[in-house]
């Protein structure tokens, strides 16, 4: 039960509201129960997302560590840097979550933190600037042509079958 | 306490319905076929597989990924007003980053702390025949160079030799050669993008090459 009250939790404050009082009652009214695991099968239905083609969603650790996931606006920051800074001089792999970031890595000046440490780009206090992603949200690359196939290419490309 | 919670169970049973139906109408943008002698089964409707783009450019807060309970997301720059003026295209961003950059409409830095430091520019057109029907593909370096390093490409993508890569569209598609890049970040692997690579004409008296197989002898 304890996933489910996460799970609601993060998708909407008004549930929660009347979460606690709603449960007391669950075994004896078990229509109460249907209507709410459907209200609950709703809320969790994969959201139509229309993000801006490059934002980079990066999840390898936040949401375990009950972070947001930290969102990375490709168009935003190629209007005031060439991709040879993140990805030449700074290092970053061509991957989505394939660099490994950490808090400590970026206050310690690496990654984001090579700009948004108060002297290039403002400073990494502010958590919900990056740590702005839906709760739940995997790692991925958006908007990217891998996902917008009909059918993923890479199945059809295994070995023959025998 | 009974008609509350017989109460909370309507409310809810309600929304199911309401973003059920919503949902349904998305998927089904086409108005019902209504006739006589009875109706289009649902199975049979148009665009079962195609997913428009239902807004470009969705602001943060509207946009899936964004979490709109968090007060950092409306602090963040909708992409259209950072686009505003710059020339669109009909695909990724809707932007055209290379003539942007050619009409001195961005700056983008070579380097992260000096604004003053000049990308390393070469001009070197590489020519890729294509088997197929398609024009020949012109791989540019000039716009590579201009915002990316030899680094990025040679050795690990490309050897810096013309032909000595294997490239395909299927490994294109799958994120592999140009596909590192095109369709993640640079301009998407779309109808209408095929010819921003596909740019050099075939030769007025070029044919298909015919394919082998026959009924005749399948096994060639
Ligand atoms: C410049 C952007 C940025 C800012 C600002 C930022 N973070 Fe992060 N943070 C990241 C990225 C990127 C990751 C890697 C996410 C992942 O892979 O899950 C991360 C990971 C984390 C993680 C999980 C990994 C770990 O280090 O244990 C926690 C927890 C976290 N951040 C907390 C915070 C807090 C708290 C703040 C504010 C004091 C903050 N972050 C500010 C970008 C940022
Ligand atoms: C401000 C830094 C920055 C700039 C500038 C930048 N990128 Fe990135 N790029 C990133 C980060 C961060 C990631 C995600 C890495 C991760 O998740 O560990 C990324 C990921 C990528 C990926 C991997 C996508 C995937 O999962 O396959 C590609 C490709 C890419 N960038 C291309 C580019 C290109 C092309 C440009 C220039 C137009 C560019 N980037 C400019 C920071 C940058
Ligand atoms: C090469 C330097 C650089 C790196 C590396 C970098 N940023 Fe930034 N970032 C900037 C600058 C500069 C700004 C703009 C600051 C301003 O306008 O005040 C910015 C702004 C942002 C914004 C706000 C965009 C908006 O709408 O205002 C977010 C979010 C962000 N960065 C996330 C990240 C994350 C996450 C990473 C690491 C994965 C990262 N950045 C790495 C330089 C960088
Ligand atoms: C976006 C990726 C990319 C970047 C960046 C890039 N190249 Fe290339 N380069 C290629 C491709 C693709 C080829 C063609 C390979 C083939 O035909 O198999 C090529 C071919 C070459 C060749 C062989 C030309 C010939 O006539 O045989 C040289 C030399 C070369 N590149 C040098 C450079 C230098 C120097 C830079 C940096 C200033 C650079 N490249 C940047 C992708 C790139
Ligand atoms: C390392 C990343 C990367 C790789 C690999 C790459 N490109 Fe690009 N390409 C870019 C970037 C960045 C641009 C700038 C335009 C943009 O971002 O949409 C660009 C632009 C172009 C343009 C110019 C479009 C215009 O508007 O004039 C062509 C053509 C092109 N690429 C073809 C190719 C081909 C063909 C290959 C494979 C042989 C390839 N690219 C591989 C990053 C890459
Ligand atoms: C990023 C650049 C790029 C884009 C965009 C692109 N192609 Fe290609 N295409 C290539 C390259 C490179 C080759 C390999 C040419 C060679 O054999 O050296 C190729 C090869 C092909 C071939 C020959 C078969 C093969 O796999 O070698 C066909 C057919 C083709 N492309 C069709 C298309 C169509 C249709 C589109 C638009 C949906 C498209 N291409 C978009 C770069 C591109």
């Amino acid at each position: 039960m304890c996933a489910v009250r996460d799970i609601i939790k993060s998708h909407s404050a008004r549930v929660l509201v009347f979460f606690d009082e709603f449960m007391e009652g669950v075994s004896m009214f078990k229509s109460a129960m249907i209507g709410l695991l459907g209200m609950l099968a709703v809320l969790m239905l994969p959201q139509a997302a229309q993000a801006e083609y490059a934002d980079v969603v990066i999840n390898n650790y936040a949401d375990a560590a009950g972070m947001r996931p930290a969102v990375f606006p490709h168009w935003y920051h190629r209007i005031r840097f060439r991709c040879k800074v993140c990805h030449a001089d700074l290092g970053f792999k061509l991957k989505a979550g394939g660099n490994k970031i950490t808090m400590a890595k970026i206050i310690d000046g690496k990654f984001c933190g090579a700009c948004h440490n108060g002297e290039i780009s403002w400073s990494v206090e502010n958590c919900g600037m990056c740590h702005s992603g839906v709760p739940g949200t995997p790692t991925q690359i958006h908007g990217s042509t891998v996902q917008r196939l009909v059918a993923p290419t890479y199945k059809s490309l295994g070995k023959p079958a025998k | 306490m009974k008609t509350k919670y017989f109460f909370l169970s309507v409310l809810a049973m309600t929304t199911l319905l309401v973003v059920g139906v919503n949902a349904q109408a998305a998927q089904a943008p086409l108005k019902e076929v209504k006739s006589a002698k009875g109706k289009v089964s649902g199975a049979n409707i148009f665009n079962r597989l195609l997913k428009k783009d239902e807004q470009r450019n969705a602001a943060p807060p509207e946009d899936g990924i964004h979490d709109s309970a968090n007060d950092g997301t409306h602090v963040l720059q909708p992409p259209l007003i950072a686009y505003d003026g710059l020339p669109t295209s009909e695909f990724g961003n809707y932007v055209d980053w290379v003539k942007s950059l050619d009409d001195g409409l961005l700056k983008p830095r070579y380097d992260l702390s000096d604004p003053t430091v000049e990308p390393l520019v070469m001009d070197l057109d590489i020519v890729r025949e294509v088997k197929a029907s398609m024009p020949d593909v012109v791989f540019p370096h000039k716009p590579h160079t201009q915002w990316l390093h030899c680094s990025n490409c040679h050795p690990k993508i490309f050897i810096p030799q013309r032909n000595a890569n294997v490239i395909s569209m299927s490994a294109i598609l799958l994120g592999q050669k140009c596909g590192v890049c095109h369709g993640k970040v640079s301009f998407p692997i779309t109808t209408k993008s095929c010819t921003k690579c596909h740019s050099k004409p075939k030769p007025a008296d070029w044919k298909p090459p015919k394919s082998e197989a026959s009924l005749k002898n399948p096994w060639r």
